[in-house]
């Protein structure tokens, strides 16, 4: 179908940006990429009164690396995040992440703040983020705040987002060496949204902790810690079920026409017992 | 609703126009400049049948509004028509019949051709990887990989 009939505005910096949020009221909407919100609007999902276009907003779009901190730039686009050295070194996980996102015409337009802010329960970057413990940044009329990522996804499609704010940026605590990060997902097509997905990062070695983040089957991604001395003894008793259960304890996936509840809760275990296998092995 | 001027490349010539802000950009190519060789499938980014170059990247002509595409470059299929890599697709695409429709194949050969550019000796599954965004109904889509694998095996016909 078409889009319904909206306006248009398009935003020169992020001051400006702001600027039209306010003045336009509950009904607009910004459009970054618009590789979710366009395909909405043409099934008539979405009907902004006006749409807020910060595609041109160069600033936004910079990845770099400042204090022990990655900064990727709202408006970075899987893309630029595949290609990226800085995220390759830095944060691994979202390397590995990127190439199950969609398929590449749609990677060369859409961004991760799009997608955060969009919070799709079966996308990649939320489960990241909330792997990696980043922080988003937000841009709103009284200047710039941080939302921990494990706070910002409140449900489907819902974040910690005020109709006069916009995300600016994704800070990223960056990888130290000893870190292990895994990614894996299953979907029944290349680029198809996953069924099921596992973020799992590893942090500090055997005094610290691992976090598991699934994707696609729960409303938000929701960390699991596990310590690394309790993992490791139960690794060396060969005990991964064990490992598994605790993973996967509180998922609670839907039904849907395709995948049923439990089937889908089979294809978390087996993903994690698959990650836990892939990231014990590649130990140095 | 108040409607657009927008300025922008297609195929080399300049291109002005109004339009509404809802105008999809491959509704633009088709319906305000007869370029009918991009072809609009799904309008959501599902098919790829809409499949053009924005700034030299493919992308979807469905999910790029006409006013987002301000000040930049569009190359269409038709815009293709010199360039030997998009060529020797067409010849391997005809001759390992690689299309009966025809509906799928401008997107097809555009994203083949980025596949070539980014990775000119891509391996059977890397080329099933790389166009598993666009949709082909006909095919079954064998005969579209051994094409892809024809021209990136001969690669003095693409130079």
């Amino acid at each position: 179908m078409k889009a319904p009939k909206f306006d248009f505005e398009r935003a020169e910096s992020v001051a400006h940006a702001l600027q039209l949020l306010a003045d336009a009221g509950a009904d607009a909407r910004i459009i970054a990429g618009g590789q979710s919100l366009i395909p909405a609007l043409n099934a008539r999902m979405a009907a902004p009164t006006v749409l807020i276009d910060i595609g041109n907003i160069a600033e936004l779009r910079a990845i770099s690396v400042a204090g022990g901190v990655l900064r990727i730039g709202a408006l970075a686009r899987h893309a630029d995040i595949m290609r990226s050295p800085l995220v390759a070194r830095h944060a691994p996980l979202m390397a590995q992440a990127v190439q199950h996102i969609a398929h590449p015409a749609i990677r060369n337009r859409g961004t991760i703040g799009g997608s955060l802010g969009l919070a799709d329960p079966a996308a990649e970057w939320p489960a990241c983020v909330v792997a990696l413990d980043a922080r988003i940044v937000i841009a709103g009329p009284s200047g710039e705040r941080e939302v921990a990522a494990a706070d910002f996804f409140e449900g489907v499609y819902t974040v910690a987002l005020e109709q006069n704010e916009m995300i600016v940026r994704i800070d990223v605590p960056v990888a130290q060496s000893g870190d292990r990060f895994v990614f894996d997902e299953i979907s029944r097509r290349r680029g198809d949204f996953a069924i099921v997905g596992l973020a799992i990062s590893w942090r500090g070695g055997e005094t610290g902790a691992l976090r598991f983040v699934f994707l696609g089957v729960g409303d938000r991604p929701e960390p699991v810690d596990i310590a690394a001395a309790d993992f490791l003894a139960r690794l060396r008793a060969d005990d991964i079920d064990d490992v598994v259960a605790q993973a996967t304890a509180g998922l609670d996936p839907s039904d849907d026409p395709y995948v049923s509840t439990e089937y889908r809760l089979h294809l978390a275990r087996v993903l994690c017992a698959r990650l836990i296998r892939r990231m014990t092995e590649v130990r140095a | 609703m108040s409607q657009v001027q927008i300025s922008l490349k297609v195929n080399g010539e300049k291109v002005s126009a109004l339009v509404e802000p809802r105008l999809s950009l491959v509704d633009f190519l088709r319906q305000n400049l007869d370029l009918t060789g991009t072809h609009v499938g799904c309008e959501h980014g599902v098919c790829g049948a809409c499949t053009i170059l924005f700034n030299g990247e493919i992308v979807r002509g469905c999910c790029l509004l006409a006013v987002q595409a301000e000040g930049g470059e569009v190359v269409t299929i038709e815009g293709m028509a010199d360039d030997a890599r998009t060529r020797a697709l067409q010849t391997a695409f005809h001759e390992r019949n690689a299309l009966q429709c025809g509906f799928c194949s401008p997107a097809m050969l555009l994203t083949a051709r980025e596949l070539l550019h980014e990775n000119p000796q891509p391996s059977r599954d890397e080329i099933r990887d790389f166009l598993s965004g666009n949709y082909c109904r006909c095919t079954g889509y064998q005969a579209i990989v051994d094409a892809v694998e024809t021209v990136s095996k001969n690669v003095d016909a693409t130079a």
